[in-house]
């Protein structure tokens, strides 16, 4: 078998260095929990409860999100109307959306003094609790939706629409093409649109600590941060921590090979036209499960722009330290995200083969581990040579970088390979290597996917309320950590303003490097 | 002179040998049906394939272990002979300097280059600006500058009209004979060997016959060029 002849280049050992750093984020710090974990006493009921709830509302969350994700992407598959476009953008947002300010979007909406409560009080009823079980399982819904909805549209698109065109010629109607067509597409396609957002829901931690809490709502990944945090017992919080890795690493497993959203990937606007869906009561159908769809989304996060706005003006100089700070951590992390994405996506693609899946395999273990049994393990192994608090800002830059790292892969992975397909013999015939064609040829290649996931890394970062709660002290909170904090002290005007703030810094991290990334990318 | 040393290269079930000399300073066509291992050979060449067995040879000395960028030969692929997102000018500066650092003498090499090949005023352009045949110019200018002693053209004029790639094929010949550089060219059909070729070797049947002269060869084919031309 003829090889190929030229030599790999530095692109190998830094990509290896890469993956094997993730490896150490990921089982390394897992190993260090497993060290410190106290298996003597096991688990007590209360961690039962913790592993019972996680399981049943992640199940609650992902059925309900991937069952109303049908209706909705089916009618933005047959039906073509203004503003389509902007409606499937939009369903991209809630992936950079900080959870914390669409948690106080659907407060506004269904909490004690929200919409809801408003209209149901003349009538005797109300006000409404969204706290517990409905209420988490409400904002998992309102952020997976609309991925979910995008995953399964992905499936209804790729149906050839040839294959419409014959149904049409063949006389079916709404019935025939839903048993022909769409349901064989949607048993392939649900599976693993519900397992992704299961994984994601098995490791929120922001929503639950919000909405959740309490014997009765306590997630293991909150069940953690109780421990590490009020109760100081490492050896609980590793002992849960080896439990919540058991459970991601099985979700993990049945996902393998499934689909992971790359949020924006485009190719979501190709017209298609539909003859069996021509009768008016589907047309009105579609409506309004698209209104509804819309509102359900909309509605929350118009409502923190307008609540925010007045609070704006007079947030204290401890909101804007802590934004400073947000800002930082999230340009840090998308750059370190960066740098570890794109040396294992380069050695990858040059490696090729089974070696290549498995490198870049390592880079998507992060999907499986839970940020707070990553922030766990980095304390416990830093805690003999450091002070972990002085630490918590690079620390969650690091552990935002290795969350971010699996969409970072998804988008620049098949970039690469497609710059090494297209001009990677002529690079090689020209003798451009290293330095120079890091600088000549790959990043200029890869200026819009490096673009988006500078972006997509930093708003991830910037809205991320994870493992800087469990490390940081006042002085060095967060943005969101702020956020929080106000939330838990009721002063909700000036959280409605924080909020805002919030909102408009993580879109904008995420808006100025997708655009840097495309203004004058001459392709 | 080039010279292909009991060579066979095998990609799964396809095996090709070659097994010939080619004098310095001719221009080479290899003639042969789609599939029949024309590019495989240019391949091979430049560095992107490794024979598995036998040895090439440029006066005297063994390339085969050498990268790409280190043998004698600077190619012409069938497409994407350029950057899109560096302009004219550095496309061609690639030739000298793979990392662009270029001193002002070499800047006016890269104008010179450009003027040779017809193109003074295009210098700041980008390729998607320019037509297919001020693309192919551009990249037969980085080949001149580059100054390789042989010169691999696996198809590159395939997508222009018949006159473009006449022209294209002359200036080809031209800066061959200023640079006294080897020319092997792929191309399936007689015309563009019978253009500029003084011999052409048949690729056929998984095997690259030895190179004879073109007007010979084509007056009287041997049978399975008789028929490949129908």
């Amino acid at each position: 078998m003829a090889r190929r002849a030229q030599p790999l280049g530095a692109a190998l050992p830094l990509g290896l260095a890469a993956g094997a750093l993730v490896l150490a984020l990921s089982l390394g710090t897992l190993g260090a929990v497993a060290w410190r974990a106290e298996g003597g006493t096991g688990l007590s009921p209360a961690d039962w409860a913790a592993i019972r709830f996680s399981l049943l509302q992640a199940v609650l969350s992902a059925g309900l999100s991937c069952l109303l994700a049908i209706p909705v992407a089916r009618a933005l598959a047959r039906r073509r109307f203004p503003g389509r476009g902007l409606l499937i953008t939009l369903l991209g947002a809630p992936l950079i959306l900080p959870v914390i300010v669409g948690v106080l979007g659907l407060l506004a909406v269904f909490g004690r003094n929200g919409m809801l409560s408003a209209v149901l009080d003349p009538f005797g009823l109300g006000p409404v609790n969204i706290y517990g079980l409905h209420g988490v399982v409400l904002a998992h819904v309102f952020f997976n939706l609309p991925m979910a909805t995008r995953l399964i549209l992905q499936g209804w698109l790729a149906i050839p629409s040839e294959r419409f065109r014959l149904a049409a010629a063949l006389g079916f109607g709404p019935g025939d093409v839903a048993r022909r067509l769409e349901r064989p597409m949607l048993r392939e396609v649900l599976p693993g649109a519900f397992l992704v957002t299961f994984l994601i829901c098995i490791t929120s931690f922001a929503v639950v600590l919000t909405l959740g809490g309490g014997p009765r709502a306590t997630t293991v990944e909150l069940a953690i941060y109780h421990a590490f945090r009020f109760e100081f017992d490492l050896g609980r919080a590793a002992l849960l921590s080896l439990v919540q890795f058991g459970l991601c690493a099985a979700a993990a497993l049945l996902a393998l090979g499934a689909a992971l959203p790359t949020g924006f990937s485009g190719g979501l606007d190709r017209p298609l036209a539909r003859w069996d869906a021509d009768s008016s009561v589907l047309r009105l159908q579609d409506a309004a499960v698209l209104s509804l769809a819309a509102g359900f989304l909309m509605v929350p996060l118009m409502l923190v722009v307008v609540r925010g706005l007045p609070g704006l003006a007079d947030l204290p100089p401890a909101v804007w330290q802590a934004a400073g700070r947000s800002v930082a951590v999230a340009l840090a992390s998308a750059v370190l995200c960066v740098g570890l994405a794109l040396p294992i996506a380069l050695a990858a693609t040059r490696l090729g083969g089974a070696r290549g899946a498995a490198l870049q395999g390592t880079g998507m273990l992060a999907i499986a581990a839970s940020p707070l049994v990553m922030g766990t393990g980095l304390f416990i192994l830093l805690f003999p040579v450091a002070n972990p608090v002085a630490l918590a800002l690079p620390v969650t830059a690091l552990v935002n970088a290795a969350m971010s790292l699996p969409f970072a892969l998804r988008a620049l992975t098949p970039a690469v390979a497609e710059a090494a397909r297209s001009h990677g013999r002529l690079a090689d015939s020209l003798g451009l290597r290293g330095l120079a064609r890091l600088r000549l040829v790959t990043l200029p290649r890869l200026r819009r996917p490096l673009g988006f996931v500078l972006g997509l890394a930093a708003a991830l970062s910037m809205g991320d309320l994870g493992v800087i709660a469990l490390f940081a002290d006042p002085d060095q909170a967060t943005l969101p950590l702020q956020l929080y904090a106000l939330m838990g002290a009721y002063r909700m005007e000036q959280a409605a303003g924080a909020a805002l703030l919030l909102l408009v810094l993580s879109l904008g991290l995420f808006w100025i490097f997708d655009r840097g990334g495309r203004v004058n990318a001459a392709l | 002179m080039l010279r292909f040393d009991k060579v066979t290269i095998r990609q799964g079930d396809f095996s090709l040998s070659a097994d010939f000399t080619v004098p310095a300073g001719r221009i080479v066509a290899l003639l042969g049906p789609s599939g029949a291992g024309k590019s495989t050979l240019i391949d091979t060449v430049a560095g992107f394939l490794a024979p598995d067995s036998g040895r090439i040879l440029w006066q005297g000395t063994d390339i085969t272990p050498l990268p790409p960028a280190a043998r004698p030969v600077s190619v012409l692929f069938q497409d994407n002979n350029l950057f899109p997102h560096l302009s004219v000018a550095q496309n061609v500066g690639l030739g000298l300097r793979p990392d662009l650092r270029l001193s002002a003498d070499q800047h006016a090499a890269v104008s010179a280059a450009l003027h040779r090949v017809g193109l003074q005023d295009l210098e700041r352009r980008k390729p998607a600006a320019l037509s297919g045949g001020q693309r192919s110019r551009v990249a037969l200018a980085r080949m001149l500058l580059r100054a390789r002693p042989v010169m691999l053209l696996d198809e590159p004029f395939a997508a222009l009209g018949p006159a473009l790639k006449a022209d294209m094929l002359r200036l080809v010949a031209e800066l061959a004979d200023e640079t006294g550089a080897t020319v092997l060219m792929v191309t399936h059909d007689p015309g563009d060997a019978r253009a500029i070729a003084q011999d052409t070797a048949l690729v056929d049947g998984g095997r690259v016959a030895p190179p004879r002269d073109t007007g010979t060869l084509l007056a009287d084919p041997p049978p399975a060029l008789r028929a490949y031309l129908g």
